[in-house]
């Protein structure tokens, strides 16, 4: 037989200005089942948690009801004191009479009667709660790191740092990402390359690192502390172990002609290459869709040469499943690329590039040598339009955000180009200058005022070829939209930063949500930026909005904090609101009939096949049985049993069809 | 086969030779253009600036009527007109009240039944298929294709081309044998809105459409428009002097073009009513 | 007579609407007081024949609102619950049930004007509509035949 306490509580005048309390109270007392009950001015403060605890004791509740606030609110703070009164934390349950009551409605009649129905029908509910015992699931202290760019970088040396085990797993041939592609860096100008490769090379030494490169993630199951991460380790046609990176197959290979993806297209590489000479880890592979041998059969000219017999053609991928506690997503981002620009040429002038293909230019270790060259005809441009917002801010692009770093980085671009080319002009169509963020605006200003950048607020309508020249016709918002043409040697468009290709594909795989420009979505935009919704995976860097380097760095720097702090325990607990399927022993008689049409409904993949066989083997029966370590408690497969087989515990078929009777049946009241 | 026909002020009046060349493309492959009955004008370039519910109402009752007489297929070759009967019956699809509004002031119910075709539409739809056999002489020359504004905006509506970089109508001159040139002004502003009113702008704006055209060594300019026409042709005199240059390039409508190809009339074209002569390069005249 | 004041159940989830309705409170936003709201983990777990239940234990008005799409905590629960009522909807309009009693809404955690608007709305409607008996008779009726025929 229930013995419910129903406790209500004024919230100081927060509910009992508009709700009678004391008649709530009385009112609850009269309900089946309900044995005592009273009201409170603070049920959260210290005197109200030690009241429910009293008389819990005192008169041996099976159940309590908090009519207070919300229970998103202190639904925690008082499952706690029902569990220090000895009452099992479940069998408390929360009416929500403030936020959803005496604060949207007046002082009325109505309104009194509205949390006399809440506390009835969260009353009926609890009689029928069941004692729950939180599910405790072990911990496995190794991070698996996605993506080897500055954010994958600094998540895994922190992570490593704190005594942890990380596999950090890059797509390409080396670790750096866009960073390592950058020349200077905003706002302090400081070389890229130089405060990036010691990280780089630190992430290659570390004893609790394991780098692999050339591979991608490619299955995820499990959950929080206990992942198992399936990993393509795709073939470099080499044997790391044998190569000593010395490069003699690098300069050898006869294929040069490869546009180098490093280099954004304006330099070229060989078919086994890396991709940069400070690659990490500095050993070549060989690109399958140009080389020789795999085109045509024949060549093998790096295998000739290598003095330590390393080469391998016939290796194939490797597929790899790793244990893991927690995953980093740090896969970054990508920019649009200037065909995505009809209006400024589709990409068919040469001298039209992108913000990347600048930093190649201006770098010392870019195809130019750090010259400022066309890429039409090597000439030094004398006239260079920087288009700021190329693409962002443009709800007709579909890409309604700020990329965020254009700003920033194209006053450094012109800045870059002003101290390599004195005599030339640089000019800037900007929308707004966005450059909140520490000497960011002082950076700026710089660029107007001691570099001479002639800054124009407008934006570009077109770009046509004539006569050798770009012409760049755009207007000029300050002068009263002013038509403004200029003759330009070469344009640089700084483009929309935009979500990894792939990202979304790796989402599903890992069951993050995405948001509508496929960057990654936090848990919570202030308070949980580096959590995603699927326990166990952070986030790092710009896979989930556009981010410059700090702003990634102190990302992954959260993440791999949370790792840390996960990892501090050896087994966790959760909520064991989950659903179960319901059998009636011995398990073949469960009523489930074995459809599984709950198995592609579940998000979690938590639905199993479970089979009853005879002892010859014949099987008899097969039904479906939920991983409680998977379930996340959603309830969708619940709903869609047509044997009403599944259930949720905490939500459960008999309490929710109760609430729904209690609320409305007369006779209950 | 009979296919709906709005002509519109223009296309009746100053650009007959726009509706000339259209009615005799027609004839060629057996089509009746058959106008809709009472039409009014479309309001356009005036009345969306002025009043909504009368820029809607003019376009709707071209509509309803067009729909009353059974036409299923309208050509509508005015790129002006064009325009402001999709976005009407755009804006009366989507909104329930609206429509039966408007359906009070005209008078007549509106359907949406109508599919509206643009001259490359129509083309596209109702000349294209046959054209390869039917070419007499191979229209053999470096062509502009000039879209102007309204033929391919706004996209959200018309949903015809690329807007920035449309492609049609070069699709179509390649196939009478032209070569289309890769030039800047595809859709830049002639200056239409004020062809009348103010006429350096006009030339400021036209000139440069045309001075891009001769620099990339077009024979002709194509056009679909006769707003863009009669700034590009009527205005000849303002651009040159604008240009402080005599150009003699030609503007000519897709019809025309296709027209010439297929070896109709050129005064059946109304290819003799132009302000600049349409005088194209002999080197052409002797493939024949 | 009073006033008709309709008896208006809202099913919720717990991540978006549940969060939004508090959001309402909050901000102290005023709404009628007909509602009742039952939370749910998500709107995914909401088995329609629970509406059918209110409907026989004699509700005039059905709110069904969940995390917008592609906003779902649970992934997707929303797209199935979405899913579910377009075909269950065809349902209750073919045996005579007023589909139109039945609201079907996203509401997120941010939304707390939007569900002052949705509940006070909802309100208006089911007003006009008046007061819906016709399901609990039905309800009943077969009740009763159950009971003599057991």
């Amino acid at each position: 037989m229930a013995r419910i306490g129903v406790f209500v509580c004024h919230c100081g005048e927060n509910i009992s200005a508009t709700v009678d309390c004391d008649r709530v109270a009385e009112n609850a007392s009269g309900l089946p089942g309900v044995v005592h009950s009273v009201d409170y001015k603070y049920m959260c403060s210290d005197p109200g948690q030690t009241l429910i605890k009293e008389a819990i004791k005192e008169h041996k509740l099976t159940g309590v009801v908090v009519a207070a606030c919300s229970p998103r609110m202190h639904e925690p703070t008082f499952r706690k004191a029902c569990a220090e009164a000895g009452l099992n934390p479940f069998l408390c349950e929360m009416a929500n009479v403030r936020e959803h009551c005496s604060w949207v409605h007046e002082k009325t009649e109505s309104t009194t009667q509205k949390a006399k129905d809440v506390v009835r029908l969260l009353v009926e509910k609890v009689k029928r709660n069941e004692a729950l015992q939180p599910i405790k699931v072990p911990v496995t202290k190794k991070a698996v790191v996605i993506g080897g760019g500055v954010a994958g970088i600094q998540a895994s040396l922190d992570i490593a740092n704190g005594g942890h085990q990380v596999l950090l797993v890059e797509r390409e041939p080396s670790i750096g990402g866009h960073m390592s592609q950058l020349s200077e860096t905003f706002p302090t100008l400081d070389c890229s390359q130089c405060i990036l490769t010691p990280r780089m090379v630190e992430v290659a030494q570390h004893p609790n690192i394991t780098l692999w490169s050339y591979s991608e993630v490619i299955g995820l199951d499990g959950f929080i502390g206990n992942f198992t991460v399936k990993i393509r380790k795709k073939a470099k046609s080499i044997d790391e172990h044998l190569c000593t990176g010395c490069g003699l197959c690098t300069q050898k290979c006869p294929v040069r002609k490869i546009p180098s993806e490093f280099e954004q297209g304006l330099g070229t590489r060989p078919a086994i290459y890396t991709p940069f000479p400070q690659a990490v880890p500095n050993k070549p592979v060989i690109d399958k869709l140009n080389c020789t041998y795999y085109l045509k059969g024949r060549c093998k000219l790096c295998e000739r040469v290598c003095p330590t017999q390393a080469i391998r053609f016939d290796q194939p991928d490797e597929i790899v499943e790793v244990q893991a506690g927690a995953i980093v997503l740090a896969t970054g981002y990508d920019i649009k690329r200037t065909d995505f620009f009809p209006e400024y040429g589709y990409g068919k002038y040469k001298d039209v590039i992108d913000g990347l293909q600048f930093e190649r230019l201006a770098s010392a270790s870019g195809p130019t040598g750090g010259m400022i060259r066309r890429p039409s005809d090597g000439q030094i441009p004398k006239n260079i339009v920087f288009v700021a917002c190329a693409g962002s801010r443009d709800p007709a692009k579909g890409i309604e955000y700020c990329s965020k770093i254009c700003c920033m980085y194209t006053a450094k671009h012109a800045m870059l180009y002003k101290h390599k080319v004195h005599d030339g002009t640089p000019y800037v169509f900007y929308m707004d200058i966005r450059a909140a963020g520490k000497d960011y605006d002082e950076f700026t200003r710089r660029a107007i005022e001691v570099d001479r950048t002639k800054y124009i607020r407008g934006r570009v309508s077109r770009i046509y070829e004539k006569e050798g020249k770009l012409v760049v016709v755009g207007a000029d918002t300050l002068l009263g939209g002013q038509k403004v043409e200029i003759e330009a040697d070469m344009v640089v468009l700084a483009t929309a930063s935009v979500a990894n290709p792939g990202s979304e594909e790796l989402a599903q795989i890992v069951h993050v949500s995405y948001d509508r420009y496929k960057f990654f979505a936090e848990a919570h935009p202030k308070l949980k930026p580096v959590e995603t919704n699927t326990a166990g995976i952070f986030l790092a860097g710009a896979c989930q909005a556009p981010k410059d380097i700090p702003e990634s760095v102190s990302a992954a720097s959260g993440a791999a904090a949370k790792v840390l702090g996960l990892f501090a325990n050896d087994e966790l607990t959760r909520e064991p609101l989950v659903a179960v399927v319901n059998r009636m022993a011995p398990p073949l008689f469960s009523t489930c009939i074995g459809c599984f049409l709950c198995q592609p409904v579940c998000p979690y993949n938590a639905i199993e096949r479970e089979e009853f066989k005879t002892r010859d083997g014949k099987l008899l029966k097969a039904v479906a049985r939920i991983n409680p370590g998977l379930c996340q408690g959603c309830g969708t497969c619940v709903a869609l049993c047509r044997s009403k087989s599944i259930d949720l515990y905490g939500y459960s078929n008999k309490q929710i069809y109760t609430e729904v009777s209690a609320l409305l049946d007369e006779a209950l009241v | 086969m009979k296919i709906g026909f709005y002509p519109g002020c223009s296309v009746d009046g100053g650009s007959r030779e726009y509706k000339e060349s259209c009615r005799a493309l027609a004839k060629a492959y057996g089509i009746e253009l058959e106008s809709v009955p009472d039409w009014n004008c479309c309001g356009a370039s005036a009345a969306h600036n002025l009043n909504r519910e009368l820029a809607l109402a003019l376009p709707a009752r071209i509509l309803s009527l067009a729909e009353k007489a059974g036409m299923t297929d309208l050509l509508v070759p005015c790129a002006a007109c064009y325009n402001r009967l999709m976005l009407t019956q755009h804006e009366l699809m989507k909104d329930e009240t609206l429509r039966k509004n408007i359906s009070e002031v005209t008078g007549l119910e509106f359907k949406g039944t109508c599919s509206i075709l643009n001259v490359v539409h129509w083309i596209q739809k109702w000349i294209l298929p046959e054209l390869p056999e039917k070419i007499k002489k191979p229209f053999d020359y470096k062509v502009a294709c000039y879209y102007g504004c309204l033929l391919v905006r706004p996209h959200k509506v018309l949903k015809f081309d690329r807007p920035e970089d449309p492609q049609s109508l070069d699709e179509v001159m390649k196939l009478i044998g032209a070569t289309p040139v890769d030039w800047a002004f595809k859709t830049e502003c002639c200056g239409a809105g004020l062809s009348v009113s103010k006429t350096d702008v006009v030339a400021d704006l036209s000139g440069k459409i045309v001075r891009d055209a001769v620099y990339r060594q077009a024979d002709a300019l194509i056009v679909a428009c006769p707003m863009c026409h009669s700034n590009l042709d009527m205005r000849r005199r303002e651009i040159n002097g604008y240009l402080k240059q005599n150009v003699s390039l030609p503007v000519i409508y897709v019809t025309q073009a296709i027209g010439l190809a297929l070896g109709i009339d050129r005064k059946e074209l109304g290819l003799h009513r132009h302000f600049v002569p349409v005088n194209l390069p002999e080197k052409a005249e002797a493939t024949k | 007579m009073d006033q008709f004041e309709p008896k208006i159940v809202a099913f919720v989830c717990n991540w978006c609407t549940y969060a939004g309705a508090d959001l309402t409170g909050t901000s102290r936003l005023k709404y009628a007081h007909n509602v009742r709201i039952i939370r749910f983990p998500c709107t995914g777990r909401i088995d329609f024949l629970l509406l059918q239940q209110a409907f026989a234990k004699g509700a005039d008005g059905i709110i069904v609102s969940g995390c917008h799409p592609n906003d779902c905590h649970y992934t997707s629960g929303n797209f199935h619950a979405r899913r579910r009522w377009m075909v269950f909807r065809q349902m209750l309009e073919n045996m005579g049930v007023e589909a139109e009693r039945i609201v079907f809404s996203w509401v997120s955690a941010a939304e707390g004007a939007k569900w002052a608007d949705l509940v006070n709305e909802t309100v208006e409607s089911i007003k006009k509509l008046g007061p819906y008996h016709k399901y609990q008779d039905m309800a009943k009726s077969l009740e009763e035949w159950e009971v003599t025929h057991e």
